[in-house]
């Protein structure tokens, strides 16, 4: 990498809380870092990671003691794809509702998407982002900047000052960088920040009008499509370009067989680069439209059986290294638009980890360890940021996890200003008990406020 | 029956000789053909057809509906379909009102759901609704306690159509079992095609979908359908041509060179007929684009069924509101403001 300056990532300062010392007594706890998967107990010192087993007499007579029988303790989970709405869409979430949201969903961090009104295209916005985050106390806010100015796809924004000012990465987000000349001046131009640039792979003019994945069922239901090539080919360029470039490339969100094949391959070859999934398009079906649900309509679109399964594929041997929550929220009245009009988009924050847990580990697919790697470890890489880890040291965020606790998704009782999910009235596996940040206690599914029992 | 003054004619008496219905119809919206079974829609066919002799073929009226209300709420341009429902309600006695809006709910500033509820709020019985997105009718069928009438949601259903082609088909051959019914021209764009496609598969006709790549998936395949884009080929074996209009409005880009090109490939003209079976059947669902889809020759000759499609539109539509708002005789619940 040709860095010219050594510009630092930025640190939070959570202030040190009295109430931040703990041992986690019973549990079984997973490091995707360490590899470490056993009962054992958790000591938890000043907001930092102390101990594992560590011995009575080694204890400080100030902390708390949390029995997590049967639950399983990992890393908080970190997410690259959340989007609110603050500023401008303040009607579909706002900084403090989404980030209890991600909290009662087990993230401790998340990377906000620069899709907002205006979007983070200057350093005052991302001071803006970082200062209500920071404001709201609940996880922590990284900013994504934008990758062009004003989101129009058509030239650089100020990166360098974007980045001064504490944005964690780049990304256009949900707009995929379809300039092709504007991604690879991306690339490069990261590069010398060492910052990675995040694409969502579409090729617009195949897929632009469309509402869901291109195939039979869209057939019969008379919808616009939305051509796995469109896809395909984005993500292929997208791969020769990060070869060209040498620059750092994150693909947000990537849902057919074609852009699994390629990504595979490209991993073969030595290409670095992550790649991403929402966590609906691994196992959510286009069947789901028959419904006429607008809150169906997302994008990447509900994609047929055999991507599904090629992804699920793609999870499995690695080639997927990052599973996100895709959240984006939209309000009551824009989603009963008839289906045409109604915006892309489903909140997913609260009910990722249980997508996971219900569809993916529970069926053999990943284990405990993998799913902490792909929704925790490796976003926080990718970020250089803490997180990911129970090692000792680092900041506590963590989360408890009933994982055989089966609930059924109310939209009305979660915690995000929208309603907008599929999955209302579903039963899933796995809730999140509670949540913690540099160990602090920020949500139980025990205490007041909160009002979900367990 | 024919005998009797249009005005004696009395829901009693009516409905002495109707088709049975059988227990097992509990329909209450008509949303599309995909999910009736074959036997429901012989049932609307059956009915349409004794409802157009009941009403001394389309010369008098019924009070079967009398006291009903019927809202034609049309977000896109008619004028056949909505006067089609229009004169069927009013001839089985009902009110008609009639709304349409043109525009989407960003245009309006009003949600669609919105704007039916205002209307199931004066009243109203069933509406009949058609919207350029697909599913419309759908959303409004979970958001309304009325029936709700699908009468063309985009390219997805547009059922009465469907049955209308339907019964005129039976009308000329008696059955639609082992005929071969070709669909030509914009498949992609057409609710037509597919309400045609799901009734005439379940009533046993063998379905051909041609036209130019572009417009006729080959996916069609998968559900028992024989795709072709040579008109000329499959002239011979064709029973019924349906030729579909080409939906301009619905095309971002054009997906055929020319209407001069689309003329020559697959316009029906004499010289066309002359190799189709001697007995063909000329469709068209309207309004026909004369000189696209057919000449004037053929759309006014003696293989065109077309102006009686017209009339039979009438006849299923009453039998749509007679069996969704009829045979359960009880009134909807008063609409509430839940979403």
């Amino acid at each position: 990498m040709h860095s010219i300056q050594h510009f630092p990532l930025p640190t939070y300062d959570f202030v040190m809380h009295p109430d931040s010392s703990w041992l986690i007594e019973n549990a079984r706890l997973v490091d995707p870092m360490s590899g470490l998967d056993r009962i054992a107990r958790l000591f938890v010192l000043n907001g930092c990671f102390a101990g594992i087993d560590t011995t009575d007499g080694d204890l400080p007579d100030h902390l708390q003691r949390v029995d997590a029988s049967g639950c399983i303790v990992g890393p908080g989970l970190v997410d690259l794809s959340t989007e609110f709405g603050e500023p401008g869409r303040e009607e579909d979430e706002t900084i403090v509702t989404g980030t209890t949201a991600a909290l009662a969903g087990g993230y401790t961090a998340i990377a906000l998407s620069s899709n907002t009104d205006p979007p983070i295209d200057t350093a005052a916005s991302v001071e803006f982002i970082r200062q209500k985050g920071a404001r709201a106390d609940n996880c922590r806010v990284y900013a994504l900047g934008c990758v062009s100015k004003g989101q129009n796809g058509e030239s650089l924004a100020e990166i360098g000052s974007l980045v001064e000012a504490g944005a964690v990465a780049l990304s256009d987000g949900p707009r995929a960088i379809e300039n092709t000349a504007l991604l690879r001046r991306a690339l490069e131009y990261c590069g010398m920040f060492d910052r990675v640039v995040f694409d969502h792979p579409e090729i617009g003019s195949l897929s632009r009008g469309g509402v869901m994945h291109e195939g039979l069922e869209q057939l019969k239901l008379g919808l616009s499509p939305i051509p796995a090539e469109a896809e395909d080919l984005a993500t292929s360029r997208d791969l020769r370009l990060i070869e060209a470039t040498g620059g750092r490339l994150h693909l947000t969100s990537i849902s057919t067989s074609g852009s699994v094949e390629l990504c595979r391959r490209a991993k073969a070859r030595g290409i670095q680069f992550t790649s991403g999934i929402f966590v609906a398009n691994t196992h959510m079906c286009d069947e789901q439209m028959r419904s006429f649900d607008a809150n169906c309509k997302v994008n990447p679109p509900l994609r047929s059986q055999d991507h599904i399964d090629a992804c699920v594929e793609g999870l499995r041997d690695g080639t997927i290294d990052i599973i996100s929550s895709g959240h984006r929220p939209c309000s009551l009245e824009k989603k009963m638009m008839e289906i045409d009009a109604a915006p892309f988009g489903m909140i997913a924050l609260e009910t990722a980890l249980a997508q996971v847990v219900t569809f993916l580990i529970r069926p053999g697919i990943l284990t405990w360890p993998d799913a902490f790697r792909k929704m925790s470890l490796n976003p926080a890489k990718l970020l250089g940021q803490s997180g990911g880890t129970l090692a000792i040291g680092k900041p506590a965020d963590f989360v408890i996890v009933a994982h055989e606790k089966q609930w059924k998704v109310d939209a009305t009782a979660l915690q995000s200003k929208s309603y907008n999910t599929p999955l209302n009235g579903s039963e899933l596996f796995g809730l999140v008990a509670s949540t913690f940040v540099a160990g602090r206690r920020r949500w139980t599914v025990n205490s007041i406020p909160f009002r979900r029992e367990p | 029956m024919s005998q009797q003054s249009a005005l004696a004619v009395t829901t009693q008496n009516a409905l002495s000789n109707a088709p049975r219905i059988p227990d097992s119809w509990g329909h209450k919206h008509l949303l599309g053909l995909e999910h009736l079974t074959a036997s429901e829609i012989t049932l609307i066919l059956d009915y349409a057809e004794f409802l157009h002799a009941a009403t001394l073929n389309g010369r008098s009226k019924l009070d079967l509906l009398k006291g009903r209300t019927i809202a034609n709420l049309f977000f896109e341009n008619s004028t056949r379909t909505k006067n089609s429902f229009s004169l069927a309600a009013k001839r089985l006695g009902a009110d008609t009102v009639e709304f349409s809006s043109s525009g989407s709910s960003v245009a309006k500033g009003e949600t669609f759901i919105d704007t039916a509820k205002t209307i199931e709020a004066m009243l109203v019985d069933a509406v009949v609704v058609r919207h350029s997105s697909p599913g419309t009718p759908h959303m409004l069928s979970n958001h309304l306690a009325c029936s709700v009438i699908n009468a063309g949601d985009g390219p997805h259903e547009h059922p009465t159509q469907g049955l209308l082609d339907m019964l005129t088909i039976r009308q000329h051959r008696g059955s639609l079992a082992g005929l071969t019914v070709a669909l030509v021209g914009d498949i992609a764009h057409s609710r037509t095609a597919r309400s045609n496609i799901w009734g005439l598969l379940k009533l046993g006709a063998k379905v051909i979908v041609c036209g130019p790549a572009t417009l006729v998936s080959k996916n069609w395949e998968k559900l028992g359908v024989e795709v072709s884009y040579s008109l000329d080929k499959i002239l011979p074996r064709c029973d019924v041509l349906n030729l579909l209009r080409i939906q301009f409005e619905r095309q971002a880009i054009r997906p055929f060179p020319s209407v001069h090109e689309y003329t020559l490939l697959y316009a029906m003209n004499q010289e066309r007929i002359r190799r189709s079976k001697p007995e063909i059947l000329i469709m068209a669902p309207g309004p026909i684009n004369r000189g696209v889809e057919l000449t004037p020759e053929v759309a006014d000759g003696p293989h065109s069924v077309i102006l009686e499609q017209v009339t039979n539109g009438i006849a299923i539509r009453m039998a749509t509101l007679w069996l969704l708002l009829g045979v359960n005789a009880q009134y909807p619940a008063l609409p509430t403001s839940n979403v």
